[in-house]
């Protein structure tokens, strides 16, 4: 847009929307000053350490704590006898069922918490950990969700006994937590007997880990005096945890103070409440010192919160043209030994139901069972909006099954099935509104950046050469994501709607604060809200302070996971920013003596209409309103909201990836790797550019080599960073990124939310293109992760 | 409890003397001792590099190594960085190049790529690569890593820098 020099300057000056502006959090981070968990260092305090079992599925005999508690420098060893009183050996989990802060006689997974040692410091509560004697008798562990629903698979939950209905309906097994079902089935059913070609694929979707760099921990500091708990923890949803204290402990939320203070990444690992949690809080309260509790690697990469474990089949039913009439979709779904699942109320498979994905599919229906296993529990969404990652996968994967069986081109079949530009809002038929969307142009931006024809045509020449020592895949996804839970209508957490809030106080200088109830894990939230509330309420975002993570101080809010912060949290940023706008117009046409009306604003001020040289900017403004407020007016500039969001918003994008696997070795290199997101209004190129690199790595990640594999006795492989796949400098691809803007019709600035649609899209997408390498010789699927000796097995079961 | 053991080593120019069990880790004397809390606890292994430090010129992860093994070493971690109020080329670097998100790699990151540019000041985009990958980020990718150390090694070779992401590319400029 042409704009003279003084709008630029001024433009400039604000920092507002659309600008690449550098991150306010980076010069503590840069200097070592950064305030996670683990720095919190308290006069007087303790150090926690968990005794864990090394069974997967035991009878707790007996616990003999008498040599750890004589050791010197140990202050409290408790089990769940010690609890017992309290009332809190057992803890309510997101999804409605329970879970064992300390082992209640019996041990369900491998690793299980089954007594807490607390010490003056970390080295005396390790040794003290080792003294603590437990006689456990083995029992049967069941690791496969399919034999766990055997009529005489070893029963993992006796607690639940005679319970034939759970949190989500009838139970059909003592091992079974839920049946779900959405869609109509008949319909679906009648459209797959009509259908001229069908396609069905089973698919396992791996047990993996968020496995942010910094692990779990907390600092629970109990004052007896003043009947205060304060909690340092790594939460991203820390005023979910107030709550579930509160309810816990009986303590009011007044008296309870949840602080996340810098967070080392979540990616859906920090959502959950964990047995250390609270049993810091318990030791605090009991010893009335301060107590941390911090996980080792190993003990996060093997108890707090797995995601995905989804076996999936998939269906469609389509005619000759490849154009799709029905989807549908059986799921079992491996939750480990409680059903620890962070999903809205409502839906235990989360926002599954947007499986029909980019495509106008008419009929459609899914089904899934959740059952429990001698498993860690979790079912987080691991840099993904609950349980979306797994729909896109079989989506995305089921349409690369039809084109195969059709012998249709794998980008042509997407564009005969899309839903069009002008079918939005778009009704799918498990019951979503889509927003908007516009995936055709998308797609061929990302085939004509990448010569899509010129690949295919490389691919067809190697697949004639038998010499070729190489395999050329090439994977396409055109997903749909859906983020920003949610409309309170349908999601809740523990009974708490799911919108979010922000308050803004701007002070007489002319400068602000904002605090919200979202909560940065590096996503840089105060760069980012500080841009909104500049191009809302015309004040520069280098004098904005955001505030977030102290319950004390933030207005309540569900947090940040499935990308909700900028969907759910930056819409009531706007908001708030707006009413702040709206005052300050009626003070300045108080001031220019003219009708609020004949005001407009301009980036930061209102000038008078007609008439530009009279004008007032918001500096002059934020000083009248502490001064000289039209009459009637209250004094001062402050505003709150607390936004409940109409729909969700849906990002959508086109990816490809072109990789090289190499036939005798099974190596797999990616050549090329672009990646085209459309996540509406762009708020910070810049930070939308890194989450996107960020959350394609995480993909990579996933689909290359991250595991939580078990073996039949219920020990965790994996559990190591040894074992556990993170992909360093090396190993990561080159990242080509590009972009469309197709803004939210029902988002107050049109943004929809993005740092998840890389690691959602991404995935399918290694997928789609390694089973690409082999889909000449019959390949229909292949389960991750693509680690060089499983793509060599594929080579070599194919004589390659 | 074991008996303890006097060690005196400089920290970021700074002696210090302090009194640990033989079994100490250096990572947990910086953190719990001497307040020196950059360095961050990544993994149990050696893996992730998140506690990385410069001992006596070279990158040591400090979770692999006993405090009583540092007897007057001289130890730089990130807070010795910024000097008057100045940040060094890599601290500028990663802020210009967006090489950080949840910020826990960076002070590990900084100083493991302080010591690789005191060895080449002008490495390669794959020579980074190599030589950063005993430091594990989540967040970044490390694209912006690698330009971040590009933009500081070219600063420390007294050449022009420049952000590649300029303010207003996008903001309807």
């Amino acid at each position: 847009m042409p704009q003279d020099l003084d709008t630029l300057d001024r433009r400039t000056a604000l920092e507002g929307i659309g600008c690449s502006r550098k991150r306010r959090e980076d010069p503590r981070f840069l200097q070592g000053k950064g305030n996670y968990v683990d720095d919190i260092k308290l006069p007087g305090m303790l150090y926690g350490i968990m005794v864990r079992s090394p069974y997967a599925h035991a009878v707790v005999r007996s616990i003999d704590t008498a040599k750890a508690k004589a050791l010197p420098g140990v202050h409290a060893v408790l089990t769940a006898e010690d609890l017992k009183p309290l009332k809190l050996h057992w803890m309510p989990t997101l999804a409605g069922d329970v879970q064992a802060v300390l082992a209640d006689g019996k041990v369900s997974f491998q690793n299980q918490e089954v007594a807490f040692v607390v010490a003056d410091d970390r080295y005396v509560a390790a040794d003290a950990a080792e003294l603590v004697e437990v006689e456990y008798e083995e029992l049967p562990a069941v690791v496969d969700p399919f034999l766990a629903l055997e009529p005489d698979a070893p029963v993992i939950r006796p607690d639940l006994d005679g319970k034939d209905v759970g949190a989500h309906g009838k139970r059909r097994h003592h091992n079974h937590i839920f049946n779900w079902q959405i869609g109509d089935k008949d319909k679906t059913d009648r459209a797959f007997d009509r259908a001229e070609v069908t396609v069905a694929q089973d698919m396992y979707y791996p047990r993996v880990h968020p496995c942010p760099l910094e692990t779990c921990g907390a600092v629970a500091s109990y004052d007896a005096i003043r009947g205060d708990l304060t909690v340092w923890i790594t939460s991203q949803a820390p005023h979910v945890v107030r709550t579930v204290v509160g309810l816990l402990s009986s303590i009011p939320e007044s008296k309870i103070r949840i602080i996340s203070p810098d967070i080392g990444g979540g990616f859906g690992n920090k959502v959950g409440v964990y047995p250390g949690y609270v049993t810091a809080i318990v030791a605090s309260i009991v010893l009335g010192r301060p107590v941390k509790w911090i996980e080792s690697r190993s003990e996060n990469l093997t108890t707090t919160a797995f995601a995905r474990d989804y076996w999936m089949t998939g269906e469609l039913a389509a005619d000759k043209s490849g154009r799709i009439s029905a989807l549908r979709v059986n799921v079992t779904a491996d939750h480990g030994a409680f059903d620890a699942c962070a999903d809205p109320t409502k839906w235990p498979a989360g926002m599954f139901h947007v499986c029909t994905g980019s495509y106008d599919i008419a009929n459609a229906h899914v089904s899934v069972d959740g059952v429990y296993t001698n498993k860690f529990p979790g079912g987080v969404a691991y840099r993904c909006s609950f349980r979306v990652t797994e729909a896109v996968y079989l989506i995305e994967r089921m349409i690369d099954v039809l084109a195969q069986k059709l012998g249709l081109d794998k980008a042509e079949i997407r564009r005969r099935n899309f839903i069009r530009h002008e079918q939005f809002p778009y009704h799918s038929p498990l019951g979503l509104e889509f927003d908007s969307g516009n995936y055709g142009p998308a797609l061929e931006k990302v085939l004509k950046a990448v010569d899509y024809e010129g690949l295919r045509a490389e691919q067809a020449a190697k697949r004639a050469d038998p010499d070729c020592p190489t395999l050329m895949g090439i994977g396409i996804t055109t997903f749909t994501e859906i983020v920003g839970a949610g409309p309170s209508k349908n999601c809740d957490i523990l009974g708490i709607g799911m919108f979010d809030s922000c308050e803004i106080r701007v002070h007489p200088d002319g400068s602000a604060i904002a605090r919200m109830g979202s909560l940065s894990t590096g996503q840089a939230h105060q760069t980012t809200y500080a841009q909104i509330i500049a191009s809302e309420a015309g004040i520069p975002a280098s004098v904005i302070a955001v505030e977030e993570g102290d319950t004390s101080t933030a207005p309540y809010g569900l947090g940040t996971y499935g990308s909700r912060s900028t969907p759910v949290a930056g819409a009531a940023v706007a908001r708030a920013a707006r009413k702040i706008r709206e005052k300050a117009r009626k003070i300045a046409a108080h001031l220019l003596e003219v009708s609020p009306d004949d005001l407009a604003f301009d980036l930061d001020r209102f000038t008078v209409k007609g008439d530009p040289s009279r004008s007032k900017s918001i500096k002059e403004v934020c000083w009248a309103a502490y001064k000289n407020v039209p009459e009637g007016m209250e004094m001062g500039l402050e505003a709150v909201d607390y936004y409940d969001p109409p729909n969700f918003t849906f990002p959508f994008g086109a990816y490809l990836c072109v990789l090289d696997i190499t036939k005798k070795t099974g190596e797999t290199k990616v050549r090329r790797f672009y990646a085209l997101d459309d996540c509406g209004t762009r708020i910070n190129p810049m930070i939308i550019e890194g989450q996107i690199h960020g959350g394609l790595t995480e993909g990579f990640a996933v689909a290359m080599g991250q595991e939580l594999p078990y073996d039949a006795q219920g020990n965790v492989l994996g559990g190591t960073l040894l074992d556990y796949f993170l992909p360093t400098a090396v190993e990561t691809p080159h990242w080509e990124t590009d972009f469309t803007v197709t803004p939210s019709p029902h988002h107050p600035i049109g943004a929809k939310g993005v740092a998840e649609s890389p690691h959602v899209g991404s995935i399918p997408c290694f997928s789609n293109a390694v089973i690409d390498a082999f889909s000449h010789l019959g390949v229909t699927h292949m389960n991750m992760p693509y680690n060089s000796y499983r793509v060599w097995q594929q080579a070599r079961a194919l004589g390659l | 409890m074991a008996k303890k053991t006097q060690v005196s080593f400089r920290i970021n120019g700074s002696a210090v003397d302090v009194l640990v069990e033989p079994r100490e880790l250096l990572i947990h004397t910086l953190r719990e001792k001497l307040a020196v809390t950059g360095p961050h606890i990544g993994c149990d292994t050696s893996h992730c590099g998140a506690c990385t430090v410069d001992l006596d010129g070279v990158s040591v992860k400090s979770c692999t190594m006993l405090t009583v093994q540092c007897e007057a070493s001289e130890i730089l971690t990130i807070e010795g960085f910024a000097k008057g109020g100045q940040l060094h080329p890599l601290q500028e670097g990663f802020a210009a190049e967006h090489g950080l998100q949840c910020g826990f790699c960076t002070p590990g990151m900084i100083t493991r790529a302080y010591r690789m540019l005191q060895e080449n000041p002008s490495p390669t985009e794959e020579e980074i690569r190599y030589w950063m990958s005993g430091n594990i980020c989540r967040c970044t990718g490390y694209q912006n890593i690698v330009k971040a150390i590009q933009y500081a090694a070219a600063k420390m070779r007294g050449e022009e820098v420049q952000s590649s992401h300029p303010l207003m590319a996008e903001a309807g400029v």
